[in-house]
């Protein structure tokens, strides 16, 4: 059951061949063997997870089968989730067992999908590296010595190890397919308001973008085919005519213009990564796709405007953890200036704190048009050099990340080095686009990812562009050795 | 030393709507603390706000009330603060681009009028409330509040004395009221002022630092907060002191002001755009639509009055000091009753039997359309004025037909004229004293003749026949 | 930029949020870095170009008024560290 796909997995349970209970327990078990060594969940529930799974052959028994029911997905522990410990990685949610269902955890419901549990994650999903995690680092099954990158690590590791057929993930500024690509797997972080936000614990709203971790582009576009929707509970969310992205996953792709920034390939990328990386134009070539050669001038801009805007947004939206209503709270206090003050000091980790202290400064009186609002005008800059380039080809292909999986602890103590493991993601963020990360080679053991970055609502491009590559390669299916 | 006064007001008025401006929870009073705090009340993680068609309505029918511009798009903002009532830790407000522009108000002051300048109103949402003395040392929150739709509205410095902001705060409260887009409730806090006052030395442009006095929720402590605050400004300039910008609170017990402790450090709210929140875009047709249902307002309506009625500015201004007078009015219209006679009842007997009994308008015992049908009967000459007093005591709180209890007491007038006048006969043949003495040219005898005539009537008889009948009579 | 132990202490209060003493050198020395990466923006000309709040040029949906939560004191309750017949309990609140 290890290596099936999503669509492998539901033709076994409507065959009978293995039931939703027996699968889940299968999983289950698998967690049992390898959680401790990769630390990719902080919550596991058994008599919960096994209880869906009950529930879900029941449906299946019914006859009402949907593509993922009765198939255990591993959860972001950003979700809120009714019942289940929702921590966002964080001290200060260790106490918070969520109240209600976000959108994307309802949708799982409703096809009676099985949550596995909640994976681990950067605390407030601020961290590229999964090292700032109230709950300890999450390993890399290529390399347990190493990162498995960040946000999502939790989630990549989970499927990478094969604890988790797929696995829900959220993305800000790289979280989804920095991660993809350091652990060797499929990431789509779709086109902003495409999945609600509705219950995803926010880090910086206008960016957050939740999205599917999985082994290929189908398995994606199958978990896309439940995540996404329009949802009156979300402001943002697009009202838009629900897309069935497996429809089109295989359709040729003669005659495709892809973009290649040079941007992307300057200094910075490990030599090797580009080595990967021509590689993968080469196959697209070879499949008849014609390249063509963009510009992303302002695309060195989106790692400052990005460490303004999101942090400011984080600042607020943090404000919320306070004490006073859920969550941690100190236990020694003498007012309520020192209650606040040190429920968020010990609530919060060093790149939380960090990350608030630098969004309240850019927003603070006197700076506010120096930094917030010039990031702001930047960021359109930004964003009208891909309506540019999208003039000139239909898909954009570039790295996901500088590097492979680095060790753990080389960039923990340089925040500046470890911003710069998203240079080539943030900018899709700051536009709302999507971008997909697909594996693509390995170095030195490593996996490494390409980036095919898309116009808005191309998902179902980005996932059949991937998935023909997928068809005519094999990297998605490799696996760390010791999880096989 | 001359000094002049110089006061702006910022209005919170709670609108009237169902549920809270960000979310599905219920906007009622008077619940178990925290009943009303739903996930998006309480801040939990990952919740979202979605905004309420209905609060955004009632700021456009505020901003056409007082002759704004509506912007067409408007941005909502988070102001962030720490506080325990403040769930979220930054109120959703506006604050460059509010839905409502500059626009005006006009307020009488006696037999003049001023305008007022509105400089902006905007939507935000309330807070939740502290509760104290629940342990030594602590206080309790309850957020039903929080997250209640506000219209925040903000004036010029326009007014220069506690009888203008007095006057102002009238007027704005009896409009909001009127346009249905809040209660007016003050005891609950669903009107409340912050009134900003300096003073500055007679003649001199430059404005002086003001003061702002938080949250005062009745007339009288506007007028008591304003009046101590100017004094104690003027005192302390004379004294050769200063005045620090500061937030202060009134105490109706001592009738004076105070400094808020909470609010002594500096505040730096860190405004920027909600990212929860997109651009609030109000279309032309949207405010047509709304405009189209909006009723006239107490300026149009007082002016009608005046001009196609006849009503005095004084009666007029009555008819129009609330909406639900305007409306009890507009129903004795409906029954063809006339304007004179309608207003005459509503302000005078009919207002001073409610003051009696303390009883509002709306829940008034007797009903436009049983006061019409007295109305109507003095119109048809059926019963005098005064008859009709007689009748309106007894229909008051019960449930009688205005014709029955005037069959019942018998006060229907005599029309036939022949009855009249074997009546007026006999009076002046009873009287041929007075009839001398008004023939010798002493008018007063001709009302004496008359009341004679009433009396032996029993009242039935209608003045002005008799009037007229008595005249032709002496005439002869 | 420098972040002056001042300045540090402004904006930690602010964002309430405790710092150790000993620590604030550190911390100081982290955020002027990550200041120095942001001033990078300063070298780009920006006149006349309007600020981007949202990904999406679209606009804010309204919501019907009608209430649609329940009571959910329940779990709201359980949820807190401190509470009082329905309320929640903190220091005094001073006014």
């Amino acid at each position: 059951m290890i290596n099936l796909s999503l669509k492998e997995l539901s033709e076994g349970l409507k065959q009978k061949k293995f039931s939703s209970v027996e699968l889940t327990q299968f999983f289950l078990n698998r967690l049992d063997l390898h959680n401790s060594s990769i630390n990719a969940f902080i919550t596991i529930d058994k008599d919960k997870s096994l209880a869906m799974a009950k529930h879900s052959d029941e449906i299946i028994k019914e006859g009402n089968q949907d593509y993922l029911t009765g198939i255990p997905i591993a959860q972001k522990d950003i979700f809120c989730a009714e019942g289940w410990k929702t921590s966002c990685g964080s001290k200060m949610l260790d106490n918070f067992i969520a109240p209600y269902d976000s959108t994307v955890i309802s949708k799982f419901n409703a096809v009676g999908a099985v949550n596995l549990g909640k994976t681990n994650m950067d605390e407030f999903a601020m961290g590229s590296s999964n090292e700032t995690s109230f709950y300890g680092n999450v390993k890399n099954p290529w390399d347990i010595k190493t990162v498995p990158g960040g946000s999502s690590g939790g989630s990549a590791a989970a499927v990478a190890g094969r604890l988790a057929p797929a696995a829900t993930a959220t993305d800000t500024g790289g979280s989804i397919r920095q991660p993809a690509s350091l652990c060797g797997l499929t990431g789509l972080k779709p086109t902003y308001g495409l999945v609600s936000r509705y219950g995803m614990i926010a880090f910086a709203s206008s960016l957050d973008q939740a999205g599917p971790m999985c082994h290929t582009a189908e398995d994606c576009a199958a978990m896309m085919n439940v995540m996404s929707g329009h949802d009156p509970k979300d402001s943002t969310s697009i009202q838009r005519a629900k897309e069935n992205y497996l429809t089109g996953i295989s359709d040729p792709i003669k005659g495709l213009k892809i973009g290649v920034p040079r941007e992307f390939f300057s200094e910075g990328l490990d030599p090797e990564v580009e080595k990967i990386i021509e590689g993968g134009i080469n196959e697209y070539k070879k499949l008849g796709a014609e390249i063509v050669e963009i510009s992303l001038p302002n695309n060195h801009l989106s790692i400052p405007v990005y460490y303004v805007i999101a942090p400011a947004e984080a600042s607020s939206n943090l404000s919320r953890y306070d004490g006073v209503r859920y969550g941690y709270r100190t236990k020694e206090y003498d007012d309520l200036m020192e209650m606040y003050c040190k429920t968020r000091e010990e609530g919060f980790g060093e790149e939380v704190k960090r990350r608030i202290m630098i969004g309240t400064y850019v927003l603070s009186a006197g700076y506010y048009d120096a930094y917030y609002l010039k990031a702001q005008k930047i960021r359109r800059l930004i964003s009208e050099d891909f309506k540019k380039a999208f003039e000139n080809c239909d898909v954009i292909l570039g790295p996901s990340a500088p590097s492979v999986a680095f060790p753990i602890g080389e960039k923990k103590e340089d925040p500046l080095k470890m911003y710069m493991q998203d240079v080539y993601t943030i900018s899709t963020n700051l536009a709302g686009l999507p971008g997909l990360s697909m594996p693509a080679g390995l170095m030195n053991e490593l996996p490494v990812g390409i980036q095919l970055i898309g116009n808005y609502f191309s998902e179902a491009k980005l996932l059949n562009i991937a998935n023909i590559f997928q068809m005519n390669t094999d990297w998605h299916n490799l696996s760390p050795e010791e999880f096989k | 030393m001359e000094w002049e006064v110089v006061i702006g007001i910022e209005t919170h008025t709670q609108l009237k709507t169902e549920s809270k401006i960000f979310s599905g929870a219920s906007t009622n009073f008077g619940s178990e603390p925290n009943a009303h705090a739903c996930l998006v009340s309480l801040a939990y993680p990952g919740v979202l706000p979605v905004l309420n068609e209905e609060a955004v309505n009632c700021a456009i029918r505020f901003g056409l009330a007082v002759d704004a511009r509506i912007a067409e798009h408007s941005i909502f903002a988070r102001k962030n603060y720490f506080y325990p009532d403040l769930p979220k830790g930054y109120q959703i407000s506006q604050f460059e681009l509010p839905v409502v522009g500059e626009g005006s108000l006009t307020i009488s002051l006696g037999d003049e009028n001023k305008t007022i300048r509105i400089l902006r109103a905007h939507l935000e949402e309330d807070a939740g409330k502290s509760v104290h003395g629940i342990e030594e040392g602590k206080s309790g929150i309850d957020l039903n509040r929080a997250g209640t739709p506000l219209l925040e509205i903000v004036t010029e410095p326009d007014m220069s004395s506690a009888e203008e902001a007095v006057a102002y705060a009238k007027k704005l409260h009896e409009l909001v009221q009127w346009i249905g887009i809040c209660d007016g409730n003050m005891q609950e806090g669903n009107f409340r002022c912050d009134v900003n006052v300096s003073v500055k030395k007679k003649g001199e442009k430059k404005l002086g630092t003001r003061r702002e006095i938080k949250n005062l929720n009745s007339f009288k402590f506007i007028k008591q907060a304003v009046d101590y605050e100017v004094n104690w400004q003027i005192e302390r300039l004379e004294d050769g002191g200063t005045i620090k910008q500061s937030t202060i609170l009134f105490d109706p017990d001592s009738g004076e002001t105070r400094e808020m402790r909470s609010k002594e450090e500096a505040n730096d709210y860190r405004y920027f755009p909600d990212p929860d929140l997109l651009p609030l875009v109000i279309s032309q047709e949207k405010i047509n639509t709304i405009k189209s249902e909006m009723y006239e307002l107490p300026s149009q309506m007082k002016s009608k009055l005046v001009k196609e009625f006849g009503l005095s500015n004084y009666d007029a201004d009555g008819i129009t000091s609330n909406i639900d007078v305007a409306n009890f009015f507009r129903e004795l219209l409906s029954f063809k009753v006339s304007a004179k006679l309608a207003t005459n009842w509503i302000l005078t007997n009919l207002f001073s039997r409610l003051n009696e009994s303390n009883i509002d308008i709306k829940n008034s015992p007797l009903k436009a359309n049983k006061l019409a049908e007295l109305i109507l009967r003095i119109e048809d000459k059926t019963i005098s004025n005064n008859a009709a007093k007689k009748v309106f005591d007894e229909i008051w709180d019960q449930d009688e037909k205005v014709d029955d209890v005037i069959e019942k007491l018998g006060l229907k007038q005599i029309s036939n004229v022949n009855e009249v006048e074997d009546i007026l006969n006999q009076v002046l043949q009873d009287n041929e004293a007075m009839v001398e003495e008004y023939k010798s040219g002493k008018d007063k005898a001709f009302n004496a003749l008359i009341g004679k005539v009433m009396k032996a009537s029993k009242g039935k008889a209608n003045p002005g026949q008799v009037s007229q009948l008595l005249k032709d009579k002496l005439t002869d | 930029m420098k972040f002056d132990n001042d300045e540090i202490k402004k904006i930690a209060h602010l964002a309430r949020i405790n710092i150790n003493k000993n620590e604030a050198d550190k911390v100081g020395e982290k955020l002027e870095g990550i200041l120095g990466l942001i001033d990078q923006m300063t070298q780009v000309n920006t006149d006349g170009i309007e600020p981007m709040a949202h990904a999406l040029d679209i606009t804010q949906p309204l919501r019907e008024d009608k209430v649609t939560e329940v009571d959910i004191r329940k779990k709201s309750l359980k949820l807190s560290n401190e509470t009082h017949q329905s309320l929640f309990i903190v220091p005094r609140v001073i006014e």
